[in-house]
């Protein structure tokens, strides 16, 4: 996994709640066997005039140009402003997968939903939860300034404005934060407590035997 | 000190805990389908690991698989090569149980766990899909997890998770004839809106709950992660225990006697103390449906559409405008003049036996509305397609002028050919009313079994407790 520690860049804004995981990527493109590619069909539906299909030529299909994402201002973008309940509905990794294929290393909103929150942090995605009032603070000054950028600083748990402003302080588990700022995936984290594993399971396994076998 | 459900069933399954409150949580069943699973095998290979253990995999085929000529296979060439992975990832590396595509208990995964009673009370659940909360009804610690975490599970029988809160919700008294399930939990989410369950876990309890039957408690842990519940629960009682005894994976002999001694264990504590308390009376839960692209985006049968002037927070009031807009509804509008054309009985919400009863109940006798285009009947599983085609179920809804067809997914989320043509509207017992869920353009309410079936009938919305 792609190590997060210090990110400085473009910020986008899409500025609906309860942007759900059909929308980020719909269900024609879970059909791929593989992890990478999606970024081409983030948002599909909304980013594209026509109806897309696995396979298409996405760089012939006629674009949505009231999209924000096509917006010239926010070509570039690695940061996505979002309202709350970013990411409801479904566990399909491949949301998280097409946001960071399409160049997104970072998240504000005011909430996400649990499953899409945790999926980011297995992939590099760093989810940022700030007040609702933060949030709005925000988006006025993305729709303000054309080029509008902010840096977050993982290691110190901030986000931080260009104008000179009291960084912003976010939230962040101890594991999770860890496991992001070295790049680690946490299966080889886990596999160190093996022996904790073996022993619980052979206790299970006495105590609980029709779970077995 | 008294415990919760949720906090015996975590207590119950962590291995080992880091400072920050982050454990490992063991796993007892992992229920793999073909959609999540191809990248975590992959992952596995990659990494020149093996699955930690086989006998707590159960696979089956089911989001990709079609529901017409099963004779001729997959039609589509990318869905294929997906059901294919999995059989042969199952293939090398071995499961407890596998129903792939054509086997006659290939269904729906949250369909065929419990009737193969494959879920069992006091387990922990995972599944790489969101509805996996539908396993809590067993008094299981369920949890929808990413195609990373599946890898995890698969390498380390573990999940690395930290506790949620504890949320209780109590329906209380007898429900109204023409109410269901599928009603209580939409009302519940228009209650406590799509993000009303973030971070908790979800206890559902009371007079009304304890008198569902097991799919309708399936049902309303199915839809708590429309609520934002990774997590929903019921307590084990008789009814849980009458449904299990003699499923095929369900334990016998002297092991049956001990584990029903621990599943009679599994109910929270009096005085047990939740962070969230949330209240309703069956007798103001009316049959639900909804008006827009979210869940929360409901009212009862006999309501309008919301009119957006009348909303004072901006966000909410663009939302409802947006989801008008893409629905093609004017505010106020009652629900009964919402005219459809296609309707669509399935999914892991409402597939099961007693749905697929209740939906022929209404039908029966009666035709589809010359206006209706197509209206599906989609089993949960070929096991409940052969108990409805033995109660004589299949020929009441053809005789109506219903499809009735082979088992899986469908059109609940339309990655196989079952999907809505743009501008479309549908009457749908599944779980979801997002944009293009059900095809690009589609547009979905979502209702109970006998909302659907009546609605069928009538070409529009009807209020069933009027049905005759």
């Amino acid at each position: 996994m792609e190590k997060f520690t210090v990110l400085n860049g473009l910020v986008a804004p899409l500025d609906r709640a309860n942007v759900d995981t059909d929308a980020i990527i719909p269900k024609q493109f879970l059909k791929s066997i593989k992890r990478s590619g999606f970024g081409p069909n983030l948002f599909d539906a909304w980013r594209y005039k026509d109806a897309g299909e696995p396979g298409m030529d996405n760089a012939r299909r006629p674009l949505n140009p009231d999209f924000v994402l096509n917006q010239p201002r926010y070509k570039g973008a690695s940061i996505l402003l979002a309202r709350k309940n970013f990411g409801c509905g479904s566990s399909r990794e491949h949301a998280p997968w097409a946001l960071a294929d399409y160049g997104f290393r970072a998240l504000i909103a005011p909430s996400f939903a649990d499953i899409f929150y945790n999926n980011c942090f297995k992939n590099g995605v760093l989810p940022i939860v700030l007040t609702e009032m933060s949030v709005d603070h925000l988006f006025n000054q993305v729709n303000a300034f054309p080029g509008y950028k902010l840096t977050i600083d993982l290691e110190r748990q901030i986000v931080i404005t260009s104008d000179g402003a009291t960084p912003i302080a976010f939230d962040v588990d101890a594991h999770r934060k860890y496991c992001l700022l070295n790049g680690f995936d946490d299966i080889g984290l886990s596999l160190r407590q093996a022996d904790k594993i073996r022993a619980f399971e052979a206790r299970r396994r006495i105590e609980q035997p029709w779970l077995f076998g | 000190m008294p415990q919760t459900l949720y906090d015996k069933l975590w207590a119950n399954h962590v291995v080992h805990v880091e400072d920050d409150g982050t454990a490992l949580l063991y796993i007892d069943r992992h229920l793999l389908h073909e959609v999540t699973s191809p990248q975590a095998f992959e992952g596995l290979r990659l990494a020149g690991r093996k699955p930690w253990r086989i006998d707590s995999i159960v696979a089956t085929a089911d989001h990709n698989t079609p529901t017409t000529d099963w004779n001729e296979g997959i039609k589509d060439p990318i869905s294929r090569l997906q059901v294919e992975t999995l059989d042969a990832n199952i293939r090398e590396y071995g499961a407890k149980a596998y129903f792939p595509f054509l086997d006659r208990r290939q269904g729906i995964v949250h369909v065929v766990g419990p009737e193969q009673g494959a879920t069992l009370p006091g387990m922990t659940v995972v599944c790489g899909d969101s509805h996996t909360s539908t396993h809590g009804a067993f008094a299981c610690l369920s949890h929808g997890i990413g195609t990373s975490e599946v890898e995890h599970v698969l390498a380390t029988q573990c999940l690395v998770q930290k506790k949620m809160q504890n949320m209780l919700v109590t329906v209380e008294g007898p429900l109204a004839p023409g109410v269901t399930a599928k009603d209580v939990a939409l009302a519940i989410i228009g209650k406590i809106g799509t993000a009303g369950g973030t971070g908790c876990a979800v206890e559902f309890a009371g007079g009304s709950i304890r008198a569902l039957s097991m799919e309708g408690r399936m049902t309303v842990c199915n839809m708590a992660i429309e609520a934002g519940a990774r997590s929903g629960m019921v307590a084990v009682d008789d009814v849980t225990i009458a449904y299990l005894k003699g499923r095929p994976f369900a334990p016998t002999g002297e092991n049956w006697n001990r584990a029903v001694a621990y599943w009679r264990t599994l109910a929270s504590d009096a005085g047990a103390q939740f962070d969230r308390v949330v209240r309703l009376d069956a007798s103001d839960i009316r049959p639900q449906v909804t008006w827009g692209t979210s869940p929360e985006m409901v009212v009862a049968v006999d309501g309008r559409v919301p009119d957006p002037d009348k909303e004072k927070d901006p966000t909410r009031r663009e939302g409802i405008e947006r989801a008008l807009i893409y629905m093609d509804l004017k505010p106020n509008m009652r629900i009964e003049d919402i005219r459809l054309d296609k309707v669509f009985i399935g999914s892991c919400t409402n597939s099961r036996i007693e749905d697929l009863r209740a939906a022929a109940a209404m039908v029966r006798g009666k035709h589809v509305a010359s206006s209706i285009r197509l209206a599906l009947v989609v089993p949960g599983s070929g096991l409940v397609k052969a108990q409805a085609e033995r109660e004589g179920l299949d020929r009441v809804f053809t005789e109506s002028g219903f499809q009735w067809r082979e088992p899986g997914c469908s059109m609940c989320l339309a990655m196989n050919a079952d999907r809505l043509e743009p501008g479309e509207r549908c009457a749908s017992t599944s779980n979801r009313n997002f944009e293009g869920r059900q095809g690009a353009g589609g547009r979905t309410h979502l209702v109970s079994p006998e909302m659907a079936a009546a609605a069928a009938i009538a070409g529009h919305f009807v209020d069933v407790r009027n049905w005759k």
